[in-house]
C-alpha cells in the first residue's frame, strides 16, 4: 500500500553531483537493498526518501503522493540508523514511545504499542533500562523498536547491522528478514556489505558512483550482471576477470581467446562487438573447474590456499593476472602446487570494453 | 622494587601539585583565623584559632552586601548568557547559513578583545545609560544601575565563550540522534528542549560553572563602574577592606573575605563534579 516512486532525481552537494537521474519503482510491501560502495550515493537516496535531504530536482513520491516539500513526519516513514541513534537520556521505553507521544496518542496506545514492539523484538526486560546499559545488539534492537511503534508504511534501514560483530549480525539479519514477513511494510534497506543484500533483499538496486547500476532479484544480479561493476560488487569473494580476445563471433555464440591460453566458446553476444575486439571474461570462483574437465583449462600455481571447512579458495596467478578458485573443503592442494583449472563456457560472462556485459 | 619507585614518583608527583595549589588556598585559612599580630609571625600551623575576622566581616562590615551583589550579577550574567549562547551554538552547529564560519571567527576575534582596551568606551556607555536609566526610573531603585550596567557588560564578555564553548559540544552530540528526532515528528525547538537540552545538560553546567567563576572573579569593570558602597562586588569589596590605622593593611580580615568568596565556588564545584562532563551521549551510539 506504498509504493514508492523515484523520478529522474538529481542531488548536488556544491559542485559534486551525488545522484544522477536516478528513477527506481519500488513496490509496496516489498524488502529493496540498496547496495554499493561507500560514495556511491545509496545513504544520500534513503535520506532523500525519508526527507533528510533535499532534491535539486525530480520527484519522489510515496503512495502516489509527492513528498518533495513535505517535512519527515509527515510522510509516514520510520528511519533506523547505523550509529543507532537512540535518545541516550531517555528509558528504552521512553524511547520507543517518544514519537508516538508527539502523535499526541492516549497513555493505553502507547503502553501497547511499545510493548507489542517489545515483544517482538524480545527487549521486554529492559524497558526500564537506558541505552548505555544495553548490547549493541540490544541497542539496535531498541533502535528498530522506535521504528516499529509509529506503524509507518515504509521503514528505512541505513546500514543496521555493520556496527555489529559479525554473530549478531547473522542473527539480527535473520530477525528483519522475520520481521519484514510480519509487519508487511514496505522495507528500505542500505548496505555496503552485499551478503546482506543477497539474503535480505526481494530487489536489490546496486548504485554506482551515483547511477542505478542494476535493479534485480539477488539470483538475476548473480546470474546476469548487466556490468562488470555488478559482477564484480556481487559474490564473494569477487567474480574473477580475464582479459581476452574475440576470435569469432557465429549466430548463437562468441568465441574468446583467454589471455592466449584456452579457447572457449561462449553462447552471449554483444552487436557492438567484432573480431579481434579485447573483451574481459568474467567468471566467479565458485564456477571455476580445479583439476577436472572443462571447456578451456590451463595449469596455474597456487600462492594461498584459505580453508573455510565448507570449501577452499586457492589463489592463483597467471601472467601477472590474479585468480580465485574454489574447491572442496578437505582439499589436499598445497600451497606451491600445480592445479589444472578449467572454464566451464556456460557459466562465463563477457564483458566489453567499457564493461557491459554481453547478452 | 620497580613496583615501589613508581608508586613514590607517582604519588610524589601528585603530592608536589597539590602542595603547589592547595598551599596558598590553605594559607589563606589560616591568615584568617589568626588575630592581627599572629598573622605576621611565618608557620606552618595556626598558634591561635580567632573566628574574629569572620564576626567582623559579616556582622560589622557591609562584606554580606558585597556577596549579594555578585550573587545577584553572576546569576543574571549566567544565566541571560547561557540562554542566549544555547540557541546561537545549535544555529551555528546544526543550522547551515551564509556565514557560519565566519560569524564563528567573529566571535573568537571578540573574546580576545582585552577588557581595558574597551574600558573607556564602556564607561562613556555608562553614564549614558545611567542618564537614560534615570530618566526612566523613579529614584528608588537607582543603586542597581551600576549592578545592572556590570551584568551587560559582563554578559558581552561572557557570550562569545559561552557560545565557542557550547558550539563545540553541540556538534559533538551526534546528528543522527536529532534527525532521528526529525523522523519521529519533534520540531525544532522540542528537539532543543526534549533531546539537546538533556544531552546538553553536563556541557551547560561546565560552562556555566566556567562563566560563573570568571564573573565572580572579575575586578577591573567591577571597580570602574560601582561608586558606592552599596552596589560593591565582593573583588571590590575584598580590596577596599582598610584596616584602623592608615598604612595598615589587614591581612586577616582579607584573607577571611577570600576565604568566604572562595569557599561557595568550592562547594558548588564539588557538587557539580559528577554531573560535570559525565558521559555526554553514553549509550546512544555505537560502542
Amino acid at each position: 500500500m506504498a509504493d514508492i516512486n523515484v523520478n529522474t532525481v538529481n542531488k548536488y552537494f556544491g559542485d559534486v553531483h551525488v545522484i544522477k537521474d536516478i528513477s527506481l519503482d519500488i513496490k509496496s510491501q516489498s524488502f529493496t537493498v540498496l547496495v554499493g560502495p561507500s560514495g556511491c550515493g545509496k545513504s544520500t537516496m534513503l535520506r532523500m526518501i525519508a526527507g533528510l535531504e533535499d532534491i535539486n530536482s525530480g520527484t519522489i513520491s510515496i503512495d502516489g503522493q509527492v513528498v518533495n516539500d513535505l517535512p519527515p513526519k509527515q510522510r509516514n516513514i520510520a528511519m533506523v540508523f547505523q550509529s543507532y541513534a537512540l535518545y541516550p537520556h531517555m528509558t528504552v521505553f521512553d524511547n520507543m514511545a517518544f514519537g508516538l507521544k508527539l502523535e499526541k496518542r492516549s497513555k493505553d496506545e502507547i503502553n501497547e504499542r511499545v510493548n507489542e514492539a517489545a515483544r517482538i523484538l524480545q527487549i521486554e526486560d529492559y524497558l526500564l533500562r537506558k541505552p548505555k546499559q544495553l548490547s549493541g545488539g540490544q541497542r539496535q534492537r531498541v533502535a528498530i523498536g522506535r521504528a516499529i511503534t509509529r506503524k509507518p508504511k515504509v521503514f528505512l534501514f541505513d546500514e543496521p547491522l555493520s556496527n555489529l560483530d559479525a554473530a549478531l549480525r547473522v542473527q539480527m539479519r535473520v530477525e528483519l528478514a522475520k520481521l519484514h514477513n510480519e509487519l508487511d511494510a514496505t522495507m528500505i534497506y542500505v548496505t555496503h556489505d552485499q551478503t546482506e543484500a543477497m539474503t535480505l533483499a526481494d530487489d536489490i538496486v546496486v548504485l554506482d558512483t551515483g547511477i542505478v547500476s542494476q535493479k534485480g532479484s539477488p539470483l538475476e544480479l548473480y546470474d546476469k550482471p548487466n556490468n562488470m561493476f555488478v559482477g564484480g560488487f556481487i559474490g564473494s569473494p569477487k567474480m574473477n576477470f580475464m582479459p581476452s580476445k574475440i576470435l569469432s563471433k557465429s549466430a548463437d555464440s562468441t568465441e574468446v581467446d583467454i589471455m592466449g591460453m584456452s579457447k572457449i566458446s561462449v553462447s552471449k553476444l554483444s552487436a557492438s562487438s567484432s573480431e579481434g575486439d579485447a573483451v574481459t571474461l568474467g567468471i566467479r570462483p565458485e564456477h571455476l573447474v580445479v583439476n577436472g574437465d572443462a571447456d578451456g583449462s590451463w595449469e596455474s600455481k597456487v600462492f594461498v590456499v584459505e580453508k573455510l571447512g565448507d570449501v577452499s579458495y586457492l589463489y592463483l596467478e597467471k601472467d601477472g593476472e590474479p585468480l580465485v578458485a574454489e574447491t572442496e573443503g578437505h582439499s589436499e592442494i598445497k600451497v606451491g602446487d600445480t592445479v589444472k583449472v578449467g572454464f566451464p563456457a556456460g557459466r562465463c560472462q563477457l564483458f566489453d570494453s567499457s564493461g557491459q556485459a554481453f547478452k | 622494587m620497580t613496583k615501589l619507585y613508581d608508586k613514590i614518583f607517582k604519588y610524589g608527583l601528585q603530592i608536589i601539585v597539590i602542595i603547589f595549589c592547595v598551599f596558598p588556598f590553605y594559607y589563606a585559612v589560616m591568615t584568617s583565623l589568626e588575630g592581627s599580630a599572629a598573622v605576621f609571625v611565618p608557620n606552618f600551623f595556626p598558634t591561635e584559632i580567632n573566628p574574629k575576622n569572620y564576626i567582623y566581616l559579616l556582622f560589622e562590615h557591609n562584606f554580606p552586601n558585597t556577596i549579594l551583589n555578585s550573587l545577584f550579577v553572576a546569576i543574571v550574567t549566567v544565566s541571560i548568557s547561557i540562554t542566549i549562547s544555547y540557541f546561537a551554538a545549535w544555529s551555528l552547529s546544526r543550522v547551515n547559513f551564509q556565514g557560519r564560519s565566519m560569524f564563528l571567527f567573529v566571535i573568537l576575534a571578540i573574546s580576545m578583545f582585552p577588557q581595558i582596551a574597551v574600558l573607556t568606551g564602556m564607561y562613556q556607555l555608562f553614564l549614558n545609560f545611567k542618564e537614560f536609566y534615570f530618566n526612566i526610573f523613579d529614584l528608588r531603585v537607582k543603586g542597581i544601575t551600576s549592578l545592572l550596567w556590570l551584568c551587560f557588560t559582563y554578559t558581552m564578555f561572557n557570550i562569545p565563550f559561552t557560545v565557542w564553548v557550547l558550539t563545540t559540544f553541540m556538534k559533538g552530540v551526534p546528528k543522527e540522534i536529532e534527525e532521528a528526532a526529525i523522523v519521529d515528528g519533534a520540531s525544532s525547538f522540542l528537539i532543543l528542549r526534549k533531546i539537546f537540552l538533556p544531552i546538553m545538560t553536563p556541557a551547560i553546567f561546565t560552562t556555566a560553572i566556567m562563566a560563573m567563576i570568571a564573573v565572580w572573579n572579575e575586578f577591573l569593570f567591577a571597580l570602574t563602574f560601582t561608586a558606592t558602597n552599596s552596589d560593591r562586588t565582593i573583588t571590590v569589596g575584598i580590596a577596599l577592606i582598610n584596616g584602623t590605622v592608615e598604612y595598615e593593611v589587614p591581612w586577616g580580615s582579607i584573607m577571611a573575605a577570600s576565604v568566604i568568596v572562595t569557599v561557595p565556588l568550592v562547594i558548588i564545584t564539588l557538587l557539580l563534579q559528577g554531573r560535570i562532563m559525565s558521559g555526554l551521549t553514553a549509550g546512544s551510539i555505537k560502542g
